[in-house]
């Protein structure tokens, strides 16, 4: 893979701030967009722009078939078994919040457990504390271990009343690869549903839906290289056909009267209102873009990037890792002793150094390492080892600010 | 932006030794503040003494050395005021904090060592570093006057 001639692809990253090249090492909150997305979005708002679905107008059907046709795009780039079953949303969040109110809180009866883990991102824990106020299901979690890791030790016991286990493929803090199929192989064995938050995991790995074997998976685009304001859930037929809607309105309707409606079929049941029909064209540019790189070329080239990382960070005194899993992406969380990660953060910004401090959405995590904050590196295929090299550099220098 | 100017001296000697830091075993006032961008959180504790004069005044909490050395200066700003002089303390050092465009210097000498937290002011984000204890000592002032 020739990586200079991606990064051209890019023209945000040929920039400078602060009077220093950019060094943009915040991918795990979105990606940059290449080109041939921003272009997509251009040509739809200057050539094509109408509203979709039921126009009797060549631009609409223009626009129609651009929008139904990053359906199957999307549906391709997750291998999943039938377009109909990819369902656009705005993002991960609320493909969760669709799943916890249009399948949980039909399905679900007070007692009955939803099973997530320490480590999930506040987008997959608060949808299912709302499910809870509403309708009384207990909440279990998977522990983390000191390694960052799930302690799968005790799953069996773990998954006793389960009916639904909801967990993040990758974990934007620790850069952990979950152990789906193992965790999913055994919530099926006790009859639970499985959904997937893969927004961490859809833009660094090649991603098989009817593989993994789980029931919904969702992801965002604009971690993808695709635009912001659309994002993916994927769930299968016969349980997408069973749910209600999640929001009612115009075009999810099959007939409306005064007083009552019937509802669309999949996937427009879910798609209540005009769409994000730029963003979501411009997601089919986005996945047509990583598909023909592939993502198998992505996922092996940023494993030789972490591995890089992770190394040269580890030489710096009082840099401590979190997160040490065998099987990882390159979202990488560290503390330096004695400099809080917010003015690591600042420090690094002003030599060009862009990454990310807080709690990165995930405060029980925060709790079980008892730290109030990271900084997180997190690398994308655009990213070099002199990107790296800046990190280190600049670290230094933040070192020798606080004079530790 | 020079990081030098943002990072004084004075800033991290305070952020390294913070003064007035710890929970008191007992006091008359309390609140508990959270940056809800960075996790960070700040607790003041307040003791009233004669006159309503703050007589003692204590922080606890984690966070950037802008953070801890804000909270530390405003310790040491407020012990020994009457609540109506720390509440203009307070407002004054908010404003300022606010407004990018007005002068960064207190009339007030024992607030001149805030004057360091100038440069907080070029960096958005880190506004509300600097200004948490501020906001948490606004809280505790309230919990006395109710």
């Amino acid at each position: 893979m020739d990586l200079k001639a991606l990064r051209k692809d890019f023209p945000t990253l040929e920039q400078s701030v602060n009077g220093v090249p950019l060094v943009y090492l915040d991918n795990a909150a979105t990606s940059q967009k290449p080109l041939h997305v921003i272009e997509t979005l251009d040509e739809y708002y200057r050539d094509y722009n109408a509203n979709i679905h039921r126009g009797i107008h060549t631009l609409s059907e223009k626009a129609t078939a651009a929008y139904e046709d990053a359906r199957v795009k999307v549906a391709k780039f997750i291998n999943a078994p039938e377009t109909a079953e990819v369902i656009f949303t705005r993002n991960t969040t609320e493909a969760i919040n669709l799943v916890a109110q249009a399948w949980a809180r039909k399905f679900l009866k007070p007692g009955d457990v939803v099973l997530y883990t320490e480590m999930e991102h506040h987008s997959n824990l608060v949808p299912w504390h709302m499910l809870a106020q509403q309708i009384g299901v207990e909440l279990r979690y998977i522990p983390v271990t000191e390694a960052g890791t799930l302690d799968l030790s005790n799953l069996d016991e773990m998954l006793d009343g389960v009916k639904l286990v909801s967990f993040m493929h990758v974990s934007n803090v620790l850069g952990t690869v979950n152990p789906v199929k193992q965790i999913t192989q055994a919530a099926h064995n006790v009859g639970a549903i499985v959904m997937i938050d893969g927004a961490q995991s859809a833009p660094n790995m090649p991603v098989d839906v009817q593989d993994l074997g789980v029931d919904f998976f969702a992801f965002s685009s604009h971690k993808v290289c695709g635009p912001t304001g659309i994002g993916v859930l994927w769930g299968k037929r016969e349980i997408l056909e069973a749910m209600d809607p999640y929001m009612g309105g115009g075009d999810m309707i099959y007939e409306v009267f005064m007083d009552r409606s019937t509802y669309a079929e999949i996937p427009a049941k879910f798609e209540a209102g005009t769409p994000s029909i730029a963003q979501g064209i411009g997601l089919g540019a986005a996945v047509d873009y990583l598909s023909e790189i592939g993502m198998d070329k992505i996922s092996a080239y940023e494993k030789e990037l972490t591995d890089y990382g992770m190394e040269q960070l580890r030489q710096i005194d009082g840099l401590r890792i979190y997160g040490e899993a065998d099987d990882r992406v390159g979202a990488i969380s560290f503390t330096v002793e004695h400099v809080h990660p917010h003015d690591l953060s600042t420090i690094l910004d002003q030599q060009g150094v862009a990454i990310r401090a807080g709690h990165h959405c995930a405060q029980p995590l925060m709790r079980r390492y008892d730290i109030a904050a990271t900084a997180r590196a997190s690398l994308y295929f655009y990213n070099t080892r002199e990107d790296i090299d800046a990190l280190v550099t600049a670290l230094r220098k933040a070192k020798e600010i606080f004079g530790v | 932006m020079n990081l030098d100017s943002l990072y004084q001296e004075v800033i991290l000697d305070h952020a390294k030794h913070p003064h007035n830091y710890g929970e008191p075993e007992s006091y008359d006032a309390h609140a508990h503040r959270l940056n809800t961008t960075c996790g960070d959180s700040v607790d003041v504790y307040l003791t009233i003494g004669e006159d309503n004069r703050i007589a003692e005044v204590m922080f606890s909490g984690r966070g950037c050395a802008i953070s801890q050395a804000s909270a530390s200066m405003m310790t040491d700003i407020v012990q020994g005021r009457t609540l109506e002089e720390a509440h203009t303390a307070l407002r004054d050092f908010q404003s300022k904090m606010m407004d990018r465009e007005a002068e960064f210097a207190f009339d007030d000498e024992a607030m001149e060592e805030l004057e360091t937290l100038q440069g907080v002011r070029q960096f958005p984000n880190r506004i509300r570093c600097a200004t948490l204890a501020w906001h948490t000592l606004e809280d505790a002032l309230s919990e006395v006057e109710e």
